[in-house]
């Protein structure tokens, strides 16, 4: 009698461990079958169009007070870009750094570190949310972006704005790039930031220069900009996908 | 005697459990898939790893070796963006399913006939008596066994309205977008770790109603059960008690 009951729970348990293995095959190739890949992805668009909704254009994302600041503010992705570029600027403390504003714009510019610090500036003291899960809050000083695009003077035709950055995250990827729309390009607080804490921007944090666009998530903050980039579209942009990360399937639209 | 078969669940009630049956399970697995890429959870606005940690799963100092493993995550190798785009797609179908089940169920009287329990049914007595039965796994028969028994119907009414929507909470205020457009959610819950914590645990108490759930179902008789949620028929146990 005994061997009979535990005959039947083991076969129990082996027919539901089985029975689950094989959902678990199933999902793993759902994963990795295009059409279901184009059904799941189809949320981002559903997400993006409903966030727009509730922020409008104006909503700000929230700021803090000095004794909120996270006593260690992380870095990830790349600490240290060892592209011969960046180790070059990063020699003479960035007096050869330039940020070079063009594409659809009817004034391409070229900025120094000392003439976008000669700009009006906005602090603000923010939480960096990263998609792995930990958030940490930080001061930051900068250039308001749309300042920036407002002195190039933004074509009609553009939609979207694009960063070049100095760093190679990963060996053969190429390097980091990001975009947003015009709508969180000429947000209040999106910056091209260049002090964290009061302090210029450490290596670690995105030296000389990085993005700040506090309603997404952190790696849409590319750091360490060389170039900026208006463009109509993204699809012939690297992976087409609008982003390092967003090549790797990532969200382009992070506000989740 | 023939035996007593009731029609249980209606059509709604059966399709829309098994549409959140497979949601629940898809965002459960590819949830413990987003929270390996940071095992670690706080309390308040900020924590990251130089912060104290309130709940650490998991080595560290182990890279490779996952707070949960790999049967338990969707998909099942390491893969945030994968899981990302698997518990956003089905948290959609959740929050559209769980309308529609909470606005037909309002409507057609399942709430307030088979959920809500009776002012007799609240009776510490009452109460005490059916904890007892669960203990002794004596289930209910004849009469009674026509209608969820009073644990179950807290069970179902907790799930419903309390952990669910805390689920809904905690999830829209991790997002930075929901957090500018109505920061108070966020400030109800403490700040933006605190609910990424509390998202976990209520997970983690919604993984303890489904073991109790199927559980129940297996020791109350799996056929029956289960055909009453496939076909709506429920054979009513012959009165025990007599």
């Amino acid at each position: 009698m005994t061997s009979r009951i535990l005959t039947r729970r083991q076969m129990l348990l082996r027919g539901s461990a089985a029975l689950g293995g094989l959902l678990l095959a199933g999902c793993d190739r759902l994963t990795n079958a295009p059409s279901f890949r184009r059904m799941l992805e189809s949320a981002e668009a559903l997400t993006y169009r409903s966030q727009r909704l509730l922020l409008g254009s104006g909503a700000l994302a929230r700021e803090f007070r000095e004794s909120d600041l996270s006593p260690v503010f992380r870095s990830n992705g790349t600490s240290f870009p060892d592209t011969d570029l960046y180790l070059r600027l990063l020699d003479n403390r960035f007096a050869d750094w330039r940020l070079a504003v063009g594409g659809l714009v009817a004034k391409p510019l070229s900025w120094s570190l000392a003439a976008l610090r000669a700009m009006p500036s906005r602090t603000q003291i923010t939480r960096h949310d990263c998609v792995e899960g930990w958030s940490a809050i930080g001061k930051w000083t900068g250039v308001p972006l749309s300042a920036v695009l407002r002195l190039s003077q933004v074509m009609p035709q553009a939609r979207y704005v694009v960063f070049y950055c100095a760093d190679s995250f990963g060996s053969d990827a190429g390097t980091y790039y990001e975009s947003v729309d015009l709508l969180d390009a000429f947000h209040p607080q999106t910056l091209l930031a260049y002090e964290l804490n009061g302090k210029p921007l450490p290596v670690q944090n995105g030296a000389p220069l990085r993005l700040r666009v506090e309603r997404q998530l952190g790696y849409k903050h590319a750091k360490y900009i060389v170039g900026i980039d208006v463009v109509a579209g993204l699809g012939n942009i690297r992976g087409g996908k609008g982003g390092f990360w967003e090549d790797q399937g990532y969200e382009w639209y992070a506000g989740i | 005697m023939q035996p007593n078969v009731i029609y249980r669940h209606s059509v709604v009630t059966r399709v829309l459990h098994w549409l959140n049956a497979v949601c629940v399970l898809v965002v459960l697995m590819s949830g413990l898939q987003i929270f390996n890429a940071h095992p670690r959870l706080y309390w308040g606005e900020y924590g990251a790893n130089t912060d104290t940690a309130f709940i650490q799963i998991g080595s560290q100092h182990a890279p490779g070796e996952k707070a949960f493993a790999p049967w338990a995550t969707l998909p099942s190798w390491q893969d945030l963006a994968d899981g990302r785009r698997w518990h956003f797609f089905f948290a959609w179908v959740l929050v559209f399913n769980s309308a529609l089940y909470l606005l037909v169920s309002c409507a057609n009287g399942h709430v307030r006939r088979d959920l809500l329990p009776g002012r007799a049914e609240l009776s510490p007595r009452r109460l005490m008596r059916e904890l007892w039965d669960h203990l002794r796994l004596k289930f209910s028969s004849g009469e009674t066994a026509r209608h969820y028994n009073t644990l179950q119907k807290l069970a179902y009414l907790a799930v419903i309205f309390l952990l669910a929507p805390m689920m809904l909470i905690t999830g829209l205020t991790m997002s930075p977008g929901i957090d500018a457009a109505a920061p108070w959610l966020l400030d109800l819950l403490g700040g933006r770790q605190s609910a990424r914590t509390l998202h976990f645990l209520t997970a983690m108490l919604i993984v303890l109603f489904i073991i109790v759930h199927l559980a129940m179902v297996l020791l109350a008789g799996p056929l029956n059960e289960l055909r009453s949620m496939i076909t709506g028929r429920f054979v009513v146990p012959p009165d025990s008690s007599k």
